[in-house]
């Protein structure tokens, strides 16, 4: 993992001096409110329904164990002893005091954490596969670009104050697990003919209000110019993104009205002048990042490990855990675990002060004390001997964190929505109980197979409802809550945006509905089909037939 | 508009600042007659009496979010000064202007900001290649200043340091 040296430690102590003094000024009525805003968004500080929300920073989805402890220190002393992993690979304490985060701050800083452009029309946080560098399936390892892409936004001069919210994925693998078409940009590292290593350069993807899978403008950038070029796609963007109407401002819109075409030939002719500048990467600085993610001293293992296929052959439960959530390796004898924070009853991505300390004993255990955070909001240990994994589960059984269900329906992607979130139309959280607690039974669960379904509390998408294969957004109907359902969005590298089935419902017939369209996939599928190609096959008429077939819904 | 006290002037060679008065007057609109001396005029206006303004260094510009530096071009070089209007300190289009100024067009003479510039933009502003620094009238310019100095390096490269910090560590 990257370690800070003098420069970085620096940088983030004198952003935590900065911010306290923003905050002091605020309190003593120097700063106004209107002012503070935007200063305190740029470092994670919403002010939310019931107290301020601080969103931590966790770079590319990485943490060591001594920062997972410091997260559960901060769970304890100043919130209420948990912390809510967000899509964004971040964490979120929803009940700090103002007053208090400076202090939060400078205790983050001690670990190498920061809040810094976790919120804000601002670069924000770079997110990654969280199997980078362990993956089966990995062609390229995007952590030291994740971490080059991290300091190249960091207090960028330049684009500070941007139109809107800007964020970067990055995938490195055959699979994309980054959600890397749905960003502001996704980068996919690909080699040329040659095998140089470069990036295919993806731009105006995104969800919100007006979802849209990204345009390609450049099919392969050599990386030395990878920062450079960035530079190039943000400056068009500030220059040119609309500021008149915050619905309009994310740079997809600038994209499109442009096309994708001249809006390419914009970046490229910014580019011409900027090419071969100072932010032309050296060998030195990508050798000097890419030190800090070499592979951990793994032991040379022959390759499946025999006590562990035995366990799996003989007990079911510890076969379904592996089946779920333990994910190839590119290591022979080694394998990743996902700790599933998706527990019926629990908000999906909480975990108290409790668990994090446990998972960080786990992490130092068996894991080279690393802790990986998914976009799905589950907590990855990304280098475990498949000797240790029936360990693992019994520990993450303990934990709470062994629910089988990595990749099926129960697995809810789900932001805080109503409970916490002053922009929610909607509560978010009780639905996705309701909907886990219909497909509890562990047989009937496994019989369904993979099933993304993504809960959203209103349009800003923070639950990706649109890329799950049954999305639900709430939406305000004259001041209740209702929930629009889409089916048919995937994330990947096909990734497309689902279709809203009809009219909305109310809150107590949602899981119904999904039951009913789960049993029209039961109902129709040819041996093992899973639920999206049912759903590709058929369309949405059969889905809409049922859900509809007696009026439930109103308007 | 019109003229304001307190304006914070930075060496950027050495680093010191000063507050110094205000001698400019930005004007939105200039009339047919001469343009009277330290006036600062809108880009448009400006280019539409190029020939007549060009020699006169008591005659600056003004830029607003939207303004082109392409449309000033090298005409930049020979400018006393030139003025950047931030209308929201949260309308970072100025930034872009600023180091398209220094970087593409050559500008050396002085970069103020103007409009709701306060302590925490100076930074960036700073790096961007402003030099002066217009700060709201009902803001502490004193306490502005500090501002400056509250970073002392930074990742990228910018018109105070060429160089990313990744060719100096
Ligand atoms: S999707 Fe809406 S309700 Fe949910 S966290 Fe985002 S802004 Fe809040």
């Amino acid at each position: 993992m990257y370690q800070y040296d003098d420069y970085d430690q620096k940088i983030v102590d004198q952003r935590v001096a900065q911010f306290r003094d923003q905050t002091r000024r605020f309190l003593a009525g120097e700063l106004t409110g209107e002012e503070f805003r935007p200063l305190r968004l740029q470092n994670g500080l919403y002010i939310q329904r019931h107290a301020p929300m601080l969103r931590v920073a966790i770079p590319y989805g990485h943490l060591r164990s001594d920062q997972v402890r410091k997260l559960a220190e901060i769970a304890r002393k100043y919130d209420r002893g948990y912390g809510h992993f967000t899509t964004r690979q971040n964490i979120q304490y929803n009940w700090p005091k103002l007053e208090d985060v400076p202090e939060i701050l400078a205790e983050l800083a001690t670990v190498q954490m920061h809040a810094i452009q976790t919120s804000g029309n601002c670069v924000r946080n770079t997110t990654t596969d969280q199997f980078a560098g362990v993956a089966h399936d990995e062609l390229i390892d995007p952590r030291p670009w994740c971490e080059l892409i991290r300091q190249w936004s960091t207090f960028h001069p330049e684009f500070a104050h941007l139109p809107r919210k800007f964020k970067i994925a990055v995938s490195g693998s055959v699979e994309d697990r980054a959600a890397s078409w749905v960003h502001d940009i996704g980068l996919h590292m690909v080699t040329d003919a040659q095998g140089e290593i470069g990036f295919k350069v993806i731009v105006g993807g995104g969800l919100g209000r007006t979802p849209m899978v990204g345009s390609v403008i450049r099919e392969y950038l050599p990386r030395w110019h990878l920062l450079s070029y960035l530079d190039a796609i943000l400056r068009v963007y500030n220059r040119y993104g609309r500021r008149d109407n915050k619905y309009k401002a994310r740079i997809k819109i600038l994209v499109k009205a442009m096309t994708p075409e001249a809006f390419a030939a914009k970046v490229e002719a910014e580019w011409q002048h900027l090419q071969d500048g100072p932010m032309t990467l050296t060998q030195t600085e990508i050798d000097r990042v890419s030190a800090f993610f070499t592979a951990p001293a793994y032991e040379r293992l022959a390759g499946d490990d025999a006590g562990f296929l035995q366990l799996k052959a003989e007990n079911k439960a510890f076969a379904r855990w592996v089946q779920r959530n333990v994910f190839a390796h590119k290591q022979p004898g080694y394998a990743a675990v996902t700790l599933s924070l998706k527990s019926t009853g629990i908000a999906p991505g909480d975990a108290t002060a409790d668990q994090l300390d446990g998972v960080a004993d786990l992490a130092d255990r068996y894991a080279f004390g690393e802790v990986r955070v998914s976009h799905e909001q589950n907590l990855i240990l990304a280098d475990v001997r498949q000797s240790d994994l029936a360990a693992v589960w019994d520990a993450a059984k303990k934990l709470g964190f062994a629910t089988p269900n990595i990749g099926l329906i129960t697995d809810i992607v789900c932001c805080p929505g109503g409970d916490f979130c002053d922009l929610a139309n909607a509560k978010s959280i009780p639905i996705a109980e309701g909907v886990q607690r219909i497909f509890d039974e562990e047989d009937y669960l496994f019989d369904l197979g993979e099933i993304d379904l993504n809960i959203s509390g209103c349009m800003n998408s923070c639950g990706h409802h649109h890329v799950g294969h049954i999305g639900i957004l709430g939406v305000d109907k004259s001041g209740s809550e209702w929930y629009q359902i889409s089916l048919g969005g995937r994330q990947g590298h096909a990734a497309s945006l689902g279709k809203v089935i009809g009219p909305s419902f109310a809150q107590d017939d949602v899981p119904a509905v999904i039951k009913q369209i789960i049993d029209v996939y039961v109902e129709q599928r040819l041996a093992d089909e899973r639920f999206i190609d049912v759903f590709d096959r058929l369309g949405i008429e059969p889905f809409k037939a049922r859900v509809y077939q007696k009026e439930r819904a109103h308007g | 508009m019109g003229k304001h006290p307190h304006i914070i002037r930075l060496d950027r060679a050495s680093g010191h600042r000063e507050i110094v008065a205000n001698h400019w007057i930005r004007v939105a609109e200039a009339g047919d007659d001469a343009v009277p001396g330290h006036t600062l005029l809108p880009l448009k206006q400006w280019l539409e009496r190029r020939d007549e303004l060009l020699e006169r260094d008591d005659v600056g510009i003004w830029f607003a979010p939207d303004d082109e530096p392409e449309a000033l071009g090298a005409d930049a070089v020979r400018l006393a000064i030139i003025a950047v209007d931030f209308p929201a300190f949260t309308d970072g289009r100025g930034f872009s202007i600023g180091r398209l100024l220094r970087e593409r067009y050559g500008f050396t003479g002085e970069l103020r900001a103007v409009g709701d510039v306060f302590k925490d933009t100076l930074n960036y502003l700073r790096r961007c290649g402003f030099d002066a620094f217009e700060i709201r009238a009902d803001k502490d310019v004193e306490e502005a200043a500090k501002g400056l100095d509250d970073f002392d390096d930074a990742y990228q490269n910018s018109v105070d340091q060429p160089a990313p910090l990744f060719r100096r560590r």
